[in-house]
């Protein structure tokens, strides 16, 4: 099945989600990889409210034009690194959708059920396509701090896809070694 | 004349558009694959299409800066040309642009223009003649990270080189952004064995290893791999490499190291001339 969601996701609408199904998502999203995982989860306080956005592991290539930020380039990043984040990541800020790629392990898939959460893989290394479904740069966090790769970018997404469930809130994955 | 600016153009073209070889294979690939398969294969043809037609580098990851370069002897600007390749990188980081992939691995802290200690890195090679051939070989940490050496024992033989690398590939998973390229160098020691693998990864998909039994044995792994079922970006489905390719050095009686280098399917490799009079050309 081909489901198109506006963000943020009802529980319900998660559940629909099964592996194997195309989602495309319209909305907030936000990027963190391993540095944003671990400062987030130390912070007491943090500048956004991430729930009810989806949650994006990637490190995008982005250019200034002027006072405004451009996404030139902006895929996935390997999943697996922020698995010894994840399941608090998830508990702490209400995440019910990842975008990633490669795939996470048990205590994720566990985490997914746990809080109605979906897995989804956008394709690796379609930097371009991914770029052009972003609309609009709404802001970037910690950026002196952790850098262009590893800052926390807010973006407004239409129609970002496709993407697979690739794990679902039900405990099915698609990924033979991983769980 | 202006070398830096060819140096800048040579990665432009390694960073936004992909080899024919590696297009045709994936679009082989994309006529076996079925459903969520298929789905990657067409959104990887469609990326690809994309950042060459707008000239953006086709994965945010732009890699590490790598170039193996092969000097003829009588060509004039050798002294000048680590020069060059490091200024080309550095504006190439500005111009194209390329994400800043240099972190000093104590501090943390990223030098912002893909610059750092022994980076870019730059493999020298001579041969006759007064041309300088250079090949840009930008490597992303997807797919590097999945890289591993073995030091396997002699007796296991070929029969346990062949399972380690295929233990390795298929353990790497949707990690390394399947349908990959996997170059594996065997013999010499354990940091020739490295070296080849990423030398093995410039010969062109569908080049088979010279000697035939060794071309034997990459048409057996790319088989046992793909019958793995992994698929493309570990999803499922038949394409889980587009080649493997082995190049082999001999080895102490002792010892028999097994390098792996995986490229991600975005296998990126550009080509640049530079003649003695400073002209260059990109291919």
């Amino acid at each position: 099945m081909e489901y198109h969601l506006k963000l943020p996701a009802g529980k319900d609408e998660i559940k629909k989600l099964h592996a194997g199904d195309v989602l495309f998502v319209t909305g907030k999203i936000f990027t963190a990889r391993d540095e944003a995982h671990s400062l987030m989860l130390k912070e007491s306080k943090i500048p956004f409210n991430p729930s009810g956005m989806a949650l994006f592991h990637c490190g995008p290539l982005m250019k200034k034009n002027g006072k405004k930020w451009k996404v030139v380039s902006a895929g996935p990043t390997t999943s697996s690194r922020m698995e010894i984040f994840e399941d608090k990541f998830i508990e702490k800020f209400g995440i019910n959708i990842i975008i990633g790629k490669g795939g996470m392990g048990e205590k994720t898939k566990n985490a997914l059920k746990k809080n109605t959460c979906v897995y989804t893989s956008f394709t690796g290394g379609a930097g371009v396509l991914a770029a052009d479904k972003v609309e609009e740069v709404l802001d970037v966090y910690w950026l002196d701090e952790l850098g262009m790769t590893e800052a926390v970018w807010l973006f407004k997404v239409k129609e970002f896809g496709p993407m697979v469930v690739a794990m679902d809130s039900h405990g099915k994955s698609l990924y033979k070694d991983q769980g | 004349m202006n070398i830096e600016q060819g140096i800048v153009e040579l990665i432009r073209k390694a960073e936004t558009e992909l080899p024919k070889d590696v297009i045709n294979a994936l679009k082989k690939a994309c006529k076996i694959e079925k459903g969520v398969a298929k789905t990657q294969i067409e959104t990887i043809l469609k990326n690809v299409d994309l950042a060459k037609k707008t000239q953006r580098p086709m994965c945010q990851d732009t890699g590490i800066q790598i170039f193996f370069v092969t000097v003829g002897v009588n060509f004039p600007y050798t002294n000048k040309l680590n020069d060059l390749i490091i200024a080309g990188v550095k504006r190439a980081t500005k111009e194209i642009p390329l994400r800043p992939n240099t972190v000093d691995p104590f501090t943390g802290k990223n030098h912002k223009d893909n610059f750092g200690d022994h980076i870019p890195y730059i493999i020298w090679n001579f041969s006759s003649g007064s041309d300088a051939n250079i090949t840009a070989l930008p490597k992303g940490s997807g797919s590097e990270n999945m890289s591993k050496l073995g030091m396997l024992k002699p007796s296991v033989g070929i029969k346990g080189v062949k399972d380690f690398v295929l233990k390795e590939v298929i353990n790497a998973g949707g990690n390394s952004c399947p349908p990959a390229v996997v170059g594996v160098g065997i013999g010499g020691g354990a940091d020739i064995a490295m070296h080849l693998s990423k030398v093995a990864l410039l010969r062109p998909i569908g080049n088979r290893n010279k000697d035939k039994k060794i071309a034997l044995i990459e048409e057996e792994l790319i088989k046992r791999i793909n019958e793995s079922g992994i698929g493309p970006m570990g999803l499922g489905g038949k394409t889980t490499v587009l080649d493997v390719h082995i190049e082999k050095a001999h080895r102490h009686p002792a010892s028999l190291p097994v390098g792996i280098s995986i490229q991600c399917w975005a296998d990126r490799r550009a080509q640049m001339v530079i003649h003695k009079d400073g002209s260059w050309e990109v291919k």
